[in-house]
């Protein structure tokens, strides 16, 4: 059971008022009909698994209704920074694991 | 100017009704926990205990959405309601019998006596101005007021906020799961605090309030 | 005779409030203050069990959690029986009934016990995977004769009568153990101001101080336990949980505590009162304050009952007044074993010898037994136990230093107890839960805590450190260090000490060698509850188990209810030893939760019976209870399915109902369809975005039905979205779709085009939905009505303003049935007395009301699908046969759009909605039904789609299917064929889903 802080409630509130949304930062493609279907398929379809820093989209679901993305450490289940839509981590992977593809 | 002109055309372009039966209509009105029969429950039911329970029943109800970044749009829901609106996260404010529970940083639940409803939303239809949405969802839920001296321990058993009046004090209020619902709680004093429950969800509710209060004896008011 | 093994003096129990119990049926009498296990033991019963495997009776070893054979059913009624409860932590109530959990007839003569007679030769660790997989036809046979003579306990036949409860807590520090470093640590956050949670599994808080005769100050260690209490109950923002386990160490310090209120009272909990409650906490800080638990030396027949571990022989004489024998053999590698012999010999009875492993020990303790004259033999260990149901001597040899082999010749000596000591393994388990690795200390001769990344601190015996003074001081540095990564100040505690005294240097031996090798001496347990013995773990070694979880795995070491707390570590020495590895190198297993069992009681909480799972219920419910609806569940809402009539068949009400809505009108309470507002100057274009036809156009007051597809282009929900204004729309979805949809549109709206001006808001409870729907609709309205309800002014897909029975009403003129139909929506308040008002004035057209079946049966009709029932996921519109409804002119690539363009999607030959008719009117097809084209195919067919919805229409007369075939919709007039599990093949005819009115006639009347 996660201890997640929403940073539009500002403050901690337990994992099961949240839904975890999946990997966070998936760009939709501005253009789709330029894609072909390989390019299409891999937006659709196709997600990060690393062992340890991951970037996760949530919803406060029971809360605020809001989105926001956090980074994760799958191992340890460390919440390592918790940041809104929009915004970029400031907590990535280091290089050892940026081959993590 | 031409600001103002789209925002006049904005206003016109919801549809804002009036819900409520005309006076004298002799239209019955059912709260969601109209079955509870609580006024009997009231008179028949223990006089003494850990918790009271009251249902603030047919209250307006209307959700706003707004900018908390737009003054325009601040002063206009304090010359509406008299009331600023409460941009603190997680904060409530009352006057009188007008209250606005902060909800999310674009989402407000104002609570007004149920027959001003329509007024006060025509209201803001007048003098609300930019992007905003007022929505009546008055049908669709119900306050339930809890207090007593174990209302705090009530409360433990169906939620997971901490209660602790350094983190939880008067004037604060979450959304949160409640039981296997969820309910929007509001601290109105050291052993008092509402409830903002679902319709759909109201008997479950009720049930599941009668059940976990049982220990300490529950005690119902009108 | 009663009470043989009791004292006169002395002990926490209650002499003058004598309690009756019942073990296997006999009464027997302990007193106020026993644990179940310490009146067994004052009683002389030495038999408690058999063992899970070769039957050996077996008798009260420990007496804690670590407790492995006096594992008990209790309960004095069906209802209240519970399974597999610890004897040792059972506190004895007047009227307690219990009984050994296993062997049959009984557990003083056990049939089974012939195996473990014929031997262990017969049982090797995988004896049952070995024995039992070949031929696999006959595993069902054994399966069931293994299973009647393996299991401990059972489940109760009767529903559980008492009530439990769950509570969610929050605290800067939880305490975990009240033992002197629990309670130091306690103190010393509390006296800051901190929130203080300090929980035990003992009815007492004062962990081995309750049972130890060293003094602190001068005075005895229970009067400081006293005052420690006594302040921490004064403290405002303390909780103090006596009998309450902290069975799991979760993520981010959530920690569950399994606290039991009543269990200690009666079988059954008092009136009003809660039986158990699990407590949720979030701790800010965990100080894990959990002590050790004794490890028993590993030798021959060491599980014969009368073979206990040394400091329970000292709780059981100190704390509850009772001395579980008459003669003691002692045997240990360290000196605080030797305790035990001087309780018992304080106790006034005799003990035999005292059996020191080491060459020459000269520790305080050791003088101490030497003083009293005790026979203390060194150098030696005891070899093997004599006796079955009890001990009645031991062989005693001499062993080298390192404690491999016998040097000498064997003495035997007579014996009734044999307590053993091989040194304390610290209670790590809550560490291990979240994934921390323990680590080995050679100094400790055991595991301690590895580093974690809870926000953990650690005291006294868990970190090996096991006098009391050092107890003491690790709880309050653990406190202080608490307070400051709180940020708190810390206020001066000043704590008592005890007398030092000098202890040597324990050896470390698990193992107790043989004059036999292992394997063929007689058997020597690791782990009693699953009788793995040393021999069984050097086969698995021998087999090729290198790993220590597999050795687990094979051997079943650590698998049962006490998980292991007493062998595990003698295990790991033993495959180390087998493996030639140290046993860091070998390594540990993790502990899981839960620490000990939880009731499933308190785990279940208040989440059972009506309160299962909450039930949701339109304003109208009452109506449909009164009326005699059955329902069914949509989500979590309780929808009216049909309403029978007295006598009626569901058939044929469905028959009634439906004829009834075709030929005057019908009425359906749809409240719990999902209702959206949408607001904002982007509202139209968002609408354009996430469904796939067109909104640019819609008028306002106007409704248009909408379809919802996925990214991949999958239908996933639909529904009929109405232009209030130009600004403002309100969105309807499937019933159980709403909380999804709202979800999806946030989604979008938050994370992809946050620059569309558009708030969304649920309005489905605000919303009663009063659906009346056939040719008579227009009249009854009306009859409730000024509105000029005629079809110029009020026409299909309209949505108006008017009052319907006094009520200010939205009504939008849509149908799902193809009838003429008005959905009525009021504000919920009043959605009763709308309904109402529409059966005091329907009686004329005979208003009949219908549920979500019928409604499936005249949408089915129609061929209009339910989106969830006829799609799955992995359908796009076009393959419903809905081109109609996808804008290919929308500049904005829609959510959808390209999914559906993708190669699979255009493929010919997908799986295609379309109509079917059976050859035989009357037979319906069950859904479900797999299509074949060939039915004479030989098995496996060559499956070619499924029914997704399937009725007896009794309008048309005929059965109606809606399925998907392979290119069905180029199918039209070809015959498919529906084998069934019963041997028929039902024989249909693929056909247009539109089997009444095709060209929509009578909704536009």
């Amino acid at each position: 059971m996660f201890y997640i802080y929403c940073p539009h409630c500002g403050e901690h509130r337990e994992e099961e008022e949240f839904h975890a949304k999946g990997q966070a930062h998936i760009v939709r493609p501005i253009d789709p009909a330029a894609c072909d279907d390989k390019a299409w398929g891999e937006y659709l379809f196709f997600r990060k698994n690393p062992r340890g820093l991951h970037h996760e989209l949530w919803i406060h679901a029971a809360g605020c209704r809001k989105f926001f993305n956090m980074t994760r450490d799958t191992v340890t289940y460390e919440i390592k920074e918790i940041y809104k839509i929009g915004e970029q981590p400031s907590v990535v992977a280091g290089n050892k694991l940026a081959g993590n593809k | 100017m031409s600001d103002l002109e789209s925002n006049v055309e904005v206003v016109a372009k919801a549809a804002v009704m009036n819900q409520l039966p005309a006076d004298g209509s002799g239209v019955r009105a059912e709260s969601p926990l109209f079955h509870a029969e609580l006024e009997v429950l009231a008179k028949q039911g223990p006089q003494q205990g850990g918790v009271h329970l009251r249902e603030n029943k047919l209250q307006g109800h209307l959700t706003l959405r707004c900018n908390q970044n737009n003054p325009d749009q601040l002063a206009a829901v304090e010359t509406v309601l008299g009331l600023a609106l409460p941009i603190q996260p997680l904060t409530a404010v009352v006057k009188g019998d007008i209250s606005i529970r902060w909800m999310s940083p674009d989402e407000w639940l104002i609570v007004v006596p149920g027959e001003q409803t329509f007024d006060i939303e025509s209201c803001f239809r007048d003098v609300m101005t930019g992007h905003y949405s007022l929505v009546n969802g008055s049908g669709g839920q119900t306050i339930i007021e809890l207090w007593g001296p174990d209302v705090v321990s009530l409360l433990k058993k169906c939620t997971p906020i901490d209660f602790h009046p350094t983190q939880f004090p008067v004037g604060k209020v979450v959304s949160s799961i409640f039981a296997k619902s969820g309910a929007v709680i509001s601290r109105t004093g050291e052993d008092r605090f509402e409830l903002v429950i679902r319709r759909s969800f109201a008997d479950y509710l009720w049930l599941w309030l009668q059940d976990a209060s049982r220990e300490y004896g529950l005690v119902i008011e009108v | 005779m009663s009470q043989k093994n009791r004292l006169g003096t002395g002990g926490r129990i209650d002499r003058t409030t004598p309690l009756k119990f019942q073990y296997n049926g006999k009464t027997y009498t302990g007193f106020q203050g026993d644990t179940l296990a310490s009146a067994i033991l004052a009683n002389g019963i030495d038999v408690v069990g058999r063992s899970f495997k070769y039957s050996r009776p077996r008798g009260v070893v420990a007496a804690g959690a670590e407790e492995p054979n006096a594992v008990l059913q209790l309960g004095a009624t069906e209802e209240t029986q519970v399974p597999n409860v610890r004897a040792t932590q059972q506190e004895l109530f007047d009227g307690l009934t219990s009984q050994a959990v296993n062997g049959w007839p009984n557990v003083d003569n056990d049939m089974m016990s012939w195996v473990g007679k014929l031997g262990g030769k017969m049982m090797p660790p995988g004896f049952y995977y070995k024995t039992f997989m070949y031929p696999k036809s006959l595993w069902d046979t054994y399966e069931s004769m293994i299973r009647k003579a393996a299991g401990l306990g059972r489940s109760p036949l009767e529903n559980d009568p008492d009530t439990y409860d769950k509570v969610n807590q929050h605290c800067d520090v939880l305490v975990v153990g009240a033992g002197p470093a629990g309670l130091a640590a306690a103190l010393t956050a509390a006296r800051s101001g901190a929130r203080v949670i300090l929980a035990d599994e003992q009815s007492e808080f004062g962990g081995s101080l309750l049972s130890s005769k060293e003094l602190l100050d001068g005075k005895p260690a229970t009067s400081w336990v006293k005052s420690a209490v006594d302040e921490l109950a004064g403290c405002a923002d303390v909780l103090l949980l006596p009998r309450a386990t902290v069975n799991g160490y979760h993520d981010h310090n959530f920690l569950t505590i399994h606290e039991r209120l009543t269990d200690h009272l009666a079988d059954k909990a008092p009136v009003g009162m809660v039986r158990q409650r699990l407590h949720r906490v979030r701790a800010k800080w965990v100080v894990l304050a959990t002590g050790a638990h004794e490890r028993p030396l590993v030798f021959s027949n060491n599980d014969v009952p009368g073979c206990m571990i040394a400091s329970a022989v000292s709780t059981y004489i100190n704390r509850y007044g009772v001395v579980p024998g008459s003669e003691l053999v002692l045997m240990t590698t360290n000196d605080y074993g030797y305790q035990a012999a001087l309780d018992w010999h304080d106790a006034q009875r005799k003990v035999v010898a005292i059996v020191d492993t080491r060459q020459n020990p000269q520790g305080a303790r050791v003088e101490q037994a030497r003083k009293r004259g005790l026979n203390v033999i060194t150098g030696s260990a005891v070899i093997e136990v004599q006796g079955s149901k009890r001990v009645s001597g031991v062989s005693v040899a001499t062993i080298d230093a390192a404690g491999n082999k016998v040097t000498g010749a064997v003495n035997r000596l007579n014996a009734d107890t044999v307590a053993s000591s091989g040194g304390w393994s610290p209670v790590i388990h809550l560490s291990s839960h979240t994934g921390s690795r323990p680590v080995w200390d050679d100094k400790v001769v055991g595991f301690v805590p590895g580093p974690t990344v809870q926000k953990q601190l650690t005291a006294g015996g868990i970190n090996g450190k096991y006098s009391i003074n050092e107890a003491l001081s690790e709880g309050v540095l653990a406190g202080l260090n608490a307070l400051a990564k709180l940020d708190l100040p810390a206020t001066e505690v000043v704590l008592p000490s005890a007398a030092d005294m000098v202890e040597e240097a324990s050896m470390t031996l698990f193992q107790i060698p043989h004059l036999l090798p292992t394997s063929k001496a007689p058997k020597q347990f690791v782990d009693y509850q699953t009788d793995v013995t040393a021999a069984g773990i050097e086969v698995a070694c021998r087999e090729g188990f290198e790993s220590i979880e597999h050795v687990k795995r094979y051997t079943a070491m650590g698998f049962g209810t006490d998980q292991g707390k007493l062998g595990n570590i003698n295990g790991m020495a033993v495959a180390a030893k087998a493996l030639n590895k140290t046993i860091p190198e070998t390594g540990t297993t993790i502990f899981r939760p839960n620490y000990t069992p939880v009731t499933f009681g308190a785990m279940v909480g208040r989440d059972c019976g009506e309160l299962f799972d909450p039930k949701r219920y339109t304003a109208m419910h009452k109506w449909h209870v009164e009326h005699g609806a059955k329902f069914e569940d949509v989500g979590q809402w309780k929808r009216g399915w049909y309403y029978p009539k007295p006598g009626e068949s569901m058939q044929e009400c469905l028959d009634r109902e439906c004829k009834a809505t075709r030929d005057s009108v019908g009425i359906l309470d749809a409240s719990t369809l999902g209702k959206i507002d949408i607001q904002g100057a982007d509202a139209r274009e968002f609408l354009g975005r996430i469904y796939t036809n067109a909104w640019a156009k819609l008028a306002v007051g106007k409704c248009r039905y909408g379809l919802m597809c996925g990214e991949d282009g999958m239908v996933f929900d639909d529904g009929v979205t109405s232009c209030l204004g130009d600004n403002h729309f309100l969105m309807t979805t499937t019933t159980g779709g709403a909380p999804r949809v709202l979800e999806w549109l946030e989604l979008w709206h938050q994370t992809e085009w946050p620059e569309l001006d558009v708030y969304f808001n649920t309005v489905t409870d605000h919303w009663s939905t009063l659906t009346i729907s056939g040719p008579n609709s227009r009249k009854l309205l009306s009859e409730l009505t000024d509105f000029d309800l005629s079809n110029e002014n009020f026409s299909f897909m309209d949505v108006h303003q008017c009052t319907v029975a006094g009520v200010p009403a939205r009504v939008f003129r849509i149908s799902f049935t193809g009838e003429l139909s008005y959905e009525i929506n009021v504000q919920a308040n009043y959605g009763m007395h709308v309904w109402e008002k529409l059966f005091e004035h329907g009686k004329q057209f005979n208003l009949t009301p219908y549920g979500t079946e019928t409604m499936h049966v005249l949408r089915a009709e129609k061929g209009f699908i339910i989106a969830g029932q006829d799609t799955d996921g992995s359908v796009h519109p076009h393959d419903l046969g809905m081109s109609w409804c996808v804008s290919d002119q929308k500049p904005f690539s829609y959510v959808g759009k390209r999914g559906m363009a993708r190669q699979d999607c255009m493929r010919e030959n997908r799986k295609q909605l379309v109509g079917l008719k059976t050859k035989e009117p009357k037979v319906v097809i069950p859904e479900g039904s797999q299509a074949v084209f060939d039915p004479n195919e030989p098995i496996p067919m060559t499956m070619v789609g499924h029914i997704t919805s399937s009725y007896y229409s009794a309008n048309l007369g005929h059965s109606i299917a809606m399925g998907v075939i392979k290119g069905g919709l180029s199918r039209m007039g070809e015959t498919v064929y529906y084998p069934q599990a019963d041997g028929r093949v039902i024989e249909a005819e693929i056909c247009s889903l539109v089997f009444l009115d095709p060209k929509g006639e009578r909704q536009n009347v």
